[in-house]
């Protein structure tokens, strides 16, 4: 922190207020969604609002939670993210390998149609689905909603961990090779610890386009509901409070799992400096 | 014993013939390098004998041993990149003993070869720092100490100076060849800088469009060049090439005549800057027409014409030459290259 301590006034107040109003841009919204979840029934609705939570109770919390489904809906969330990083990761860091190590015939089109793939509107493939999966047993089950979202994100795996790869100098790879390693443990030993950070944000990507993708996921389940798809389906005949409640479960999960990978995300060992 | 045979390898990539029948036999203990223009090829051949690049003809024996279709780990070798490959998520240790680890040397003998190797290369107070730490010329002893510590048969270093400034290239060079001379490995080394390949080499190979130009020592390569772009490329000055016609195995130049190797026909003659001296006025002489004189120091660079043609001459720190003025040169007849033109080869 020497860089600020010696920074003039002027540029001081400004840095500052610049951290303040980003923070608040992210934790205002969260923090009134969480202010009328714990509220109760009576704050959602108090004009003007108090900005500091007097009568917070976990009540409303407590009962949403209760009602049937949820912590069902809850788990199916998890499961079908968790699945979707893992096929998403799984699948779309060698491709991106491939893409961006080797030159074959077809590359480009190749890349071009993994993009395409995003050109078929989710109506049109999660129809024709539904009946694929019922006749094959995926169907109301969290691993096809999570096979459809790893179709949403597989695309985009592929293609920033093309560029992850990228800019990962094949000379690292080449000195692993002359000094010991085969191709395998030099991916192990040197590539991939440098890979993790990008790794990390692929994974979040994935993990947010599954938590929050209601679509298939609604058209997919009847009874194994993800947290969406169930919410989707409940809060618009809840009391209000609740559905603050139901939105505040939505965006932890999220912010817990980014807050989980920040480490390796941060984790740059200044690859690109020379 | 790592003697290495290259045996007429070449290599294409697509309709681009990249190496064409190249070879090159290199004694254990010797240190070759190879020197040549970007584009010439010298990468890809190191390359090949690192087993990076597959040859697409000929041979590579290390030792004895042939080594074509062997991956990188099984030749025995180690080597220095040029933008030096150090491991930036591990420490310099780490780095070092990188080769050793994954021989599955016991943890003793690493620390005892990671010790050695850096104390050469004078890295011992960086040992648990991340290369991102480091400058680019601690990172090239980074990378030179991680080949050194597995004391490999063969040294493979490509262009390892090429991305330090101009001062610390001169000490890493000359410390490298006291590091090298003392290791006694067989090392090949690629550079486009000939003050690198004259200083550092027992023996340069100077390539030029795929090919092996010529190989020999660094003096021979300098007062002999076999070809005119060997001449053309090692100096500085560059070799000057002079066109004449011989007339009944004469070469006139000016007041000077000079026995030619040919009888009659068209010769270029091949003058290195300081085989000529400014002679005395009263001495038959080559008639030089000064146009820019440049005092370097160590030497005044004269650039004019003989006979019309564009002459470098280097001339003592103390010549007293003014420009546009005339002066006569002599020259000794046994150092100077005869170049047949149609075949741009040297005659002997």
């Amino acid at each position: 922190m020497k860089t600020v301590s010696t920074m003039p006034t002027a540029r001081r107040w400004l840095f500052w207020s610049g951290v303040a109003l980003l923070c608040a841009w992210v934790l205002l919204p969260i923090y009134l969604v969480a202010l009328g979840a714990f509220g109760g029934r009576m704050a959602v609705f108090r004009w003007p609002k108090s900005l500091w939570p007097g009568d917070a109770s976990l009540a409303a919390m407590q009962t949403f939670l209760a009602v049937e489904g949820v912590t069902r809906a809850f788990t199916n969330s998890l499961i079908a993210a968790g699945l979707t990083v893992l096929f998403s990761v799984l699948l779309g860091a060698p491709a991106g390998y491939a893409l961006a190590r080797d030159q074959f015939k077809g590359a480009t089109a190749y890349r071009l149609l993994v993009l395409l793939t995003r050109a078929f509107p989710l109506a049109i493939l999660a129809l024709p689905l539904t009946v694929s999966f019922i006749r094959v047993g995926l169907y109301d089950t969290p691993l096809g909603v999570a096979l459809i979202h790893t179709v949403l994100a597989l695309p985009f795996a592929a293609l920033v961990t093309q560029s992850l790869f990228m800019g990962i100098p094949r000379e690292y790879e080449e000195a692993a090779w002359v000094f010991g390693c085969t191709r395998w443990q030099a991916f192990r030993k040197v590539v991939l610890p440098l890979a993790v950070p990008g790794l990390a944000a692929t994974a979040i990507f994935a993990f947010v386009i599954s938590w929050n993708e209601v679509f298939a996921a609604s058209i997919l389940t009847v009874r194994e509901r993800t947290l969406t798809a169930y919410l989707l389906a409940v809060l618009s005949e809840s009391p209000l409070h609740y559905r603050f409640a139901g939105g505040l479960l939505l965006i932890v999960p999220s912010v817990a799992f980014i807050f989980a990978v920040r480490k390796y995300l941060f984790a740059v060992w200044g690859v690109g400096s020379k | 014993m790592a003697d290495i045979v290259i045996d007429r390898v070449t290599k294409t990539f697509g309709a681009h013939q990249a190496l064409q029948e190249i070879s090159l036999t290199v004694a254990d203990g010797e240190f070759v390098a190879l020197l040549g223009p970007s584009g010439c090829g010298k990468t890809t051949l190191l390359r090949i004998i690192a087993g990076l690049e597959t040859e697409t003809g000929g041979a590579i024996m290390i030792g004895g041993r042939r080594m074509n279709g062997l991956p990188p780990r099984e030749r025995g070798l180690a080597m220095v990149f040029q933008n030096y490959a150090v491991f930036p998520h591990m420490t310099v240790a780490e780095n070092v003993g990188f080769g050793l680890a994954m021989q599955k040397q016991p943890q003793a003998v690493i620390d005892r070869q990671v010790r050695k190797a850096a104390g050469l290369l004078h890295i011992e107070p960086y040992l648990d720092r991340y290369p991102g730490k480091l400058s680019g010329g601690q990172r090239q002893r980074v990378a030179v100490a991680r080949a050194l510590a597995v004391e490999p048969a063969v040294l493979l270093m490509d262009e390892p100076l090429s991305n330090l400034d101009a001062l610390l290239r001169l000490e890493m060079r000359t410390e490298l060849k006291a590091v090298l001379r003392e290791a006694g490995t067989t090392t090949i080394y690629v550079t486009h800088d000939q003050t690198e390949a004259m200083g550092l080499a027992d023996r340069i190979a100077v390539m030029y469009g795929g090919k092996v130009d010529q190989v020999g020592t660094p003096l021979e390569i300098y007062a002999r060049p076999q070809t005119r772009f060997v001449g053309s490329f090692i100096g500085n000055p560059p070799m000057n090439f002079i066109k004449c016609d011989a007339v009944d195995g004469v070469v006139t130049l000016g007041a000077l005549q000079l026995a030619s190797p040919i009888g009659n026909g068209a010769i270029e003659l091949g003058l290195r800057g300081e085989d000529a001296h400014i002679a005395s006025p009263q001495v038959e002489a080559v008639p030089f027409d000064v146009r820019v004189v440049e005092p370097m120091g160590s030497h005044v660079l004269l650039t004019g014409s003989i006979m019309g043609q564009q002459v470098r001459i280097v001339a003592p720190p103390t010549a007293d030459v003014k420009p546009q003025s005339q002066v006569g040169l002599t020259i000794d007849p046994a150092r100077l290259t005869w170049i047949d033109p149609a075949t741009s080869r040297a005659i002997r």
